[in-house]
C-alpha cells in the first residue's frame, strides 16, 4: 500500500455558479443576516423601553447612511428569505423539482423580493401616505 | 466543519504547455488537471493545444487524442464512450458530466478539465471512489423479501409498478451528482449523497421489496439523509437527466407520512 496522502480535488474553486446554487447560499446568508437583525430589533426595543433620549439617539443612528444601508439589507434579506422559504416549502412536498422549472422559480423569487423590497421602501419613505 | 480552501498538498500550480501539431487549423486549448503520485509534487494544470480539425467531437475524443499522440502519461477512466458505463465522469467547464457525451463545441473558451470535485485523487483525472461505493452498498441495493415468491412464477409487477422504478434504475453510478453537492463535499463521511439516496429511493418504491420500514429506519438520520438542503447541483449535473433532488425530497416525505 502506498503511504502518500492523496491530494483533494478542487471543489468550490472550480465549480460553476448557477441560479440554483447561488440562490441556495444566498438563502443561508440572508438567514444569518436576519438572525443578526433580530438582535438589532431587540436592541431597538430596549432603546424604546429605556426612554425617549436613548430612543432618539438610536433613531438618529438608523437614519444615517450606514443605518439606512443596514435596514435596506435587512429588508431585502427578509423578503428574499420569505419568498425562497415558500419555494422550499413547495420542494418539501416534492413539487417544482424539474431543473428548468427550478431555475425559473428561482428567478421569480429574486425578482419578487426586489419588487417587495422596493415597495416596502416606497411605503416607508412616503409614510404610507398613498 | 467545512474546509473551503484546499489543503497545502492539493493547491494547483501552473504546468506545462503542449503546442498543437504544425498545420493545425482549428486549435482549442485543453487545460487539464495533472497529479503524479510518484513525483512528490503538488497537482498542476497542463495546457494541451488540440487541432479540432483532426479530433472527434466529444471531450473524451480529445483526451484520447492527447493520450495517443501527445502525452501518454495522461490518466483517466473511460470505457463505453456512449454514456452508459459512467467511467469518464469528470468536472468539465465547471460542471460534472461525462467526457464521452460532452461535445467540445458546446464549451466556450478553453476547455477546463478537473477530476470529480472534493475527492482524493489517485492520479490525474482518476478519483478514489471507495467511499462512494461503500455508501452505495450501505443501503443494501438489492431486493429484500420475507414472503416466498409465487411457486410457479417470478415476482410479477404491473406496468405502473415498473414505471415507478424506471427512472431511478437508469442511474449509472458515475458519481457526477454526489461530487457536485456542497453538502457531500463537507460531510461525505456521514452524508450518503444524492447518488446513494437516489438508489435508496429506487428500492423504497419497488413494490416487490418488503424491507421498506427498515430502509426508512436506516435513512432517518440527521446526516445520512437530512444533510440535503436542496441545493440542486445534483439534478443539474446528472448526465442521464435523472432527478436525485426530487428522489431525496420524496424520501423525506415518506418519513413524514409514516408518522401520521
Amino acid at each position: 500500500m502506498s503511504q502518500i496522502s492523496r491530494p483533494l480535488s478542487p471543489h468550490l474553486q472550480v465549480y460553476r455558479w448557477a441560479v440554483s446554487n447561488t440562490l441556495s447560499i444566498l438563502h443561508r446568508m440572508t438567514g444569518v443576516a436576519l438572525s443578526i437583525g433580530a438582535i438589532a430589533l431587540v436592541g431597538w426595543l430596549l432603546a424604546l423601553a429605556a426612554g425617549q433620549a436613548s430612543f432618539l439617539q438610536l433613531s438618529e443612528l438608523l437614519s444615517g447612511f450606514i443605518g439606512q444601508l443596514l435596514l435596506l439589507g435587512w429588508s431585502f434579506a427578509f423578503f428574499y428569505h420569505l419568498c425562497n422559504g415558500i419555494r422550499h416549502l413547495a420542494w418539501d412536498i416534492d413539487r417544482g423539482f424539474d431543473k428548468h422549472f427550478a431555475r425559473k422559480s428561482g428567478l421569480v423569487v429574486v425578482s419578487l423580493s426586489v419588487l417587495l423590497t422596493a415597495a416596502f421602501w416606497v411605503v416607508a419613505l412616503t409614510g404610507g401616505a398613498a | 466543519m467545512a474546509e473551503f480552501t484546499l489543503p497545502a498538498n492539493s493547491r494547483v500550480t501552473p504546468g506545462k504547455n503542449y503546442p498543437a501539431a504544425e498545420g493545425a487549423t482549428r486549435v482549442r486549448d485543453f487545460r487539464i488537471y495533472r497529479y503524479d503520485p510518484d513525483a512528490g509534487q503538488n497537482p498542476r494544470v497542463d495546457t494541451y493545444s488540440v487541432d479540432l480539425g483532426r479530433c472527434g467531437p466529444m471531450v473524451l475524443d480529445a483526451l484520447i487524442k492527447i493520450k495517443n499522440e501527445v502525452d501518454p502519461t495522461l490518466t483517466f477512466r473511460r470505457s463505453c464512450r456512449e454514456g452508459i458505463c459512467g467511467s469518464c465522469a469528470m468536472n468539465i467547464d465547471g460542471l460534472n458530466t461525462l467526457a464521452c457525451t460532452q461535445a467540445i463545441e458546446d464549451i466556450r473558451g478553453d476547455v477546463k478539465i478537473y477530476p470529480l470535485p472534493h475527492m482524493p485523487v489517485i492520479k490525474d483525472l482518476v478519483p478514489d471512489l471507495t467511499n462512494f461505493y461503500a455508501q452505495y452498498a450501505s443501503i443494501k441495493p438489492w431486493l429484500q423479501t420475507q414472503t416466498p415468491p409465487p411457486p410457479d412464477s417470478e415476482r410479477l409487477q404491473s406496468k405502473q409498478d415498473q414505471e415507478l422504478i424506471n427512472s431511478p434504475s437508469a442511474c449509472i453510478l458515475c458519481a457526477c451528482c454526489s461530487t457536485s453537492c456542497p453538502s457531500y463535499w463537507w460531510n461525505s463521511d456521514r452524508y450518503l449523497g444524492p447518488a446513494t439516496l437516489l438508489a435508496a429511493y429506487r428500492w423504497l418504491v419497488d413494490t416487490r421489496d418488503e424491507a421498506t420500514g427498515e430502509r426508512l429506519d436506516h435513512l432517518e438520520d440527521p446526516f445520512r439523509l437530512y444533510r440535503c438542503h436542496t441545493i440542486m447541483n445534483c439534478t443539474n449535473a446528472c448526465p442521464k437527466d435523472l432527478n436525485p433532488a426530487k428522489a431525496i425530497a420524496s424520501i423525506k416525505r415518506m418519513l413524514v407520512e409514516r408518522r401520521l
